[in-house]
């Protein structure tokens, strides 16, 4: 789960890692007010997206007073914001976020994420903050650092110190970037964190150091434990279909093509997705009804796929393990009678009690094409969506 | 032989009077599995059709002498049920969770750092030794015995690969799943040994998907130590780029993480890659027939001359 740059700063706040004052406005008016609360004398002006990438979209501007921070915000608030990461539809921008403005000495990059290899939480830093941290990553890679966190000793003070020496820092900063990153790091483990990262974390020219911007993803597995940060889900920012989805235990993300797909478990789901492209098709969406999906969630799914008005064939591909394909195939049924199945329907089930949703299917006098192998159903729905079956 | 598990397993089963735990340990048992008890903490002394019940794992180990444990455990719960069970001394652990937090996991992968214990999974369908054992939720009827060892990141598509090579009569030594979380226990190398040194196992199915590098970890190992043939596939072809965890993923695997990526990585050692789902059986069907004919020429050319095998304890 993400969540907003000012959430993010709140959470860090409460864990003792330092950012810069800042309060979160919805209009212009609040704006102001926040701005004039924060009494300072240079602002920034932050649009507040789920997506990086925002300053040269230019969703992040510089005030020097609370009325050029309201005239700022009201012409952001509304507007469409396209970067790189929101894809060329962009993000309406619903709420700002108005920031004090210091004095930048420098600008570094943090991060700190889960590594599967190692099995270890790894502190990532580089002296090239500010920047597209991937082409750093790329081009420069002697200029990322690494440190490898042992999960029983945790973060040590020597890790912290080998990070601050490295980036070249000296004096008050070591210690204050020592504190920074054991604050970060309690976070991480105390909020289920699966990614926080700050670029840049700056310097400033009055020798102390902050998070400038800050990004945290949250471990949807461990959500269970954190309600408090489950309400920071910010609807707005999501897919509806896939959070519709979601709600259903179903697990769906819309693509561009014209094939809807059903599918149990991710790994076939996608190479559902990869077989209908070999034939020649473009798949509508990636659609998993999970382990051990009922009746009512495949009827859902159906609908979910119906919803979609490119969608011109559906392919469903079962192999059934703890699913049982009867249980598949009273949810198609269940469907039809529900919802209008108004293109072509292939229909591939394989495992756990076939023979039984076979002849369900067979008996509900439904217009379904069956296949046997995912070649077979893939070819069938790329030409069923074509007009030749 | 077979890796990991056998005829002689035995198995306890933690989260047994569950509704997928009873439900499996039934479909288990009746493939033969010796299920030997089970655990189930406020339940010690109950039975699930004829099988005892324990509050704790050691109760279970003193009165049962298992040498496996299969969980059923519900996320919030399942990691302290590992290392309850690695504490108790238990050789194998299958767990089958689904949703387990990651950071609970980093607990449980340090924890096992020095035991005796192997973990496979956790949310995995399981392994089965085809006319031997079955410890998790895959299908028994696609599966035959054979020669061909199955590893998977996968579930359902595991199935599919085991069908395939059900239909073409080859069957498998052992096929099974290790799961699709970030941390797991058992990883492809693991696996991969393991199926080296088994004399029942002639070949070798791999497959993967989108994300992380423990195909790329893989294919430098069989390059190295893997002298029977294998076969490849990799999920997520034409899966979408943005439905990523922000930029400090990208470099911790220095965003070589595409399929297209672990494609190219897997052929430049020589790893065969079927592109279609639908043909990972046939692919090995096809490598089979070519490296026994080959096989047949050398041995009428007297050029016979076998490799050592590798000793594949240290990577």
């Amino acid at each position: 789960m993400n969540i907003h740059e000012y959430q993010a700063k709140e959470l860090m706040m409460r864990f003792g890692v330092a950012v810069p004052k800042g309060r979160p406005a919805f209009t212009p008016d609040e704006a102001l007010a926040a701005a004039q609360q924060l009494g300072v004398g240079r602002f920034v002006v932050k649009a507040q997206i789920h997506a990086g990438g925002r300053g040269k979209g230019g969703g992040v501007k510089l005030a020097n007073s609370p009325e050029e921070v309201k005239d700022i915000a009201a012409k952001m608030l509304g507007m469409t914001l396209i970067t790189h990461q929101t894809g060329p539809e962009g993000k309406v921008v619903k709420k700002v976020y108005i920031e004090e403005a210091g004095a930048i000495a420098k600008e570094l990059y943090l991060g700190m994420i889960i590594d599967r290899t190692s099995r270890q939480i790894v502190v990532m830093a580089s002296t090239e903050g500010g920047m597209e941290i991937e082409e750093v990553a790329a081009k420069t890679p002697e200029k990322i650092i690494k440190e490898f966190i042992d999960p029983v000793a945790g973060m040590q003070d020597f890790y912290a110190k080998k990070v601050a020496y490295r980036l070249g820092l000296s004096g008050d900063l070591v210690g204050k970037l020592v504190k920074f990153l054991k604050s970060l790091y309690r976070m991480f483990l105390e909020l289920d964190c699966s990614l926080v990262e700050i670029n840049p974390l700056v310097l400033t020219k009055d020798n102390n150091l902050f998070a400038l911007d800050a990004k945290i993803n949250f471990d949807d597995n461990a959500l269970f434990r954190h309600k408090d940060i489950e309400a920071l889900r910010d609807v707005n920012e999501e897919d509806a279909k896939e959070l519709d989805a979601k709600a259903h235990g179903l697990s769906y993300i819309s693509l561009t093509g014209n094939i809807g797909c059903m599918v149990n478990g991710a790994g076939l789901a996608m190479s559902t997705m990869d077989i209908i492209k070999l034939y020649g098709g473009e798949p509508a969406n990636f659609l998993d009804v999970g382990g051990g999906a009922n009746k009512e969630q495949v009827t859902h799914a159906f609908k979910i796929i119906l919803a979609d008005e490119k969608v011109q064939g559906i392919l469903v591909n079962i192999f059934g393990g703890i699913m049982k394909c009867d249980v598949i195939a009273d949810g198609i049924i269940a469907a039809a009678k529900e919802v209008n199945i108004r293109v072509p329907l292939v229909v591939r089930l394989e495992g756990t009690n076939v023979e039984l949703g076979q002849e369900k299917l067979a008996r509900s006098g439904l217009n379904i094409i069956t296949a046997k192998g995912m070649a077979e159903a893939a070819q069938k729905v790329v030409r069923a969506v074509r007009g030749e079956l | 032989m077979s890796i990991f598990v056998d005829r002689n397993t035995r198995v306890i089963v933690q989260g047994i009077t569950g509704k997928d735990g009873m439900f499996h340990t039934k479909q288990c048992r009746d493939y033969g599995t010796k299920i030997v008890g089970g655990v189930t903490p406020g339940k010690g002394g109950t039975d699930v059709e004829g099988i005892p019940v324990f509050n704790t794992v050691v109760d279970a180990v003193v009165a049962t002498r298992p040498n496996a444990s299969m969980i059923f455990v519900p996320p919030p719960f399942a990691a302290d049920s590992i290392m309850e069970a690695v504490d108790a001394g238990i050789e194998l652990v299958v767990c089958i969770t689904e949703g387990i937090p990651t950071l609970d996991m980093l607990k449980v992968s340090s924890y096992l750092k020095g035991k005796r214990t192997r973990l496979i999974g956790p949310n995995c369908p399981g392994i089965i030794t085809p006319g031997e054992a079955k410890l998790g939720i895959m299908p028994a009827k696609i599966h035959s015995p054979g020669k061909v060892g199955i590893i998977s990141r996968s579930g359902t598509l595991t199935y599919e690969a085991v069908y395939q090579i059900t239909v073409l009569g080859l069957g498998q030594s052992t096929a099974l799943g290790i799961g699709g979380d970030p941390i797991i226990g058992t990883s492809f190398i693991d696996a991969l040994e393991a199926f080296n040194d088994d004399p029942k196992t002639e070949a070798i199915i791999m497959i993967g998907e989108i994300g992380g590098t423990a195909e790329d970890d893989a294919a430098r190992y069989i390059k190295k130590y893997v002298e029977k043939p294998v076969v490849a596939f990799i999920a997520g072809q034409t899966a979408p780029k943005g439905k990523r965890m922000g930029h400090a993923g990208a470099i911790i695997t220095g965003g070589k993480t595409t399929a297209q990526d672990k494609i190219e990585v897997l052929e430049s050692v020589g790893i065969k890659v079927s592109r279609s789902p639908a043909e990972i059986g046939q692919t090995m069907y096809d490598l089979l027939k070519k490296v026994k004919a080959k096989t047949m020429t050398k041995r009428k050319t007297g050029k016979a001359a076998r490799k050592s095998k590798p000793s594949a304890k240290k990577r």
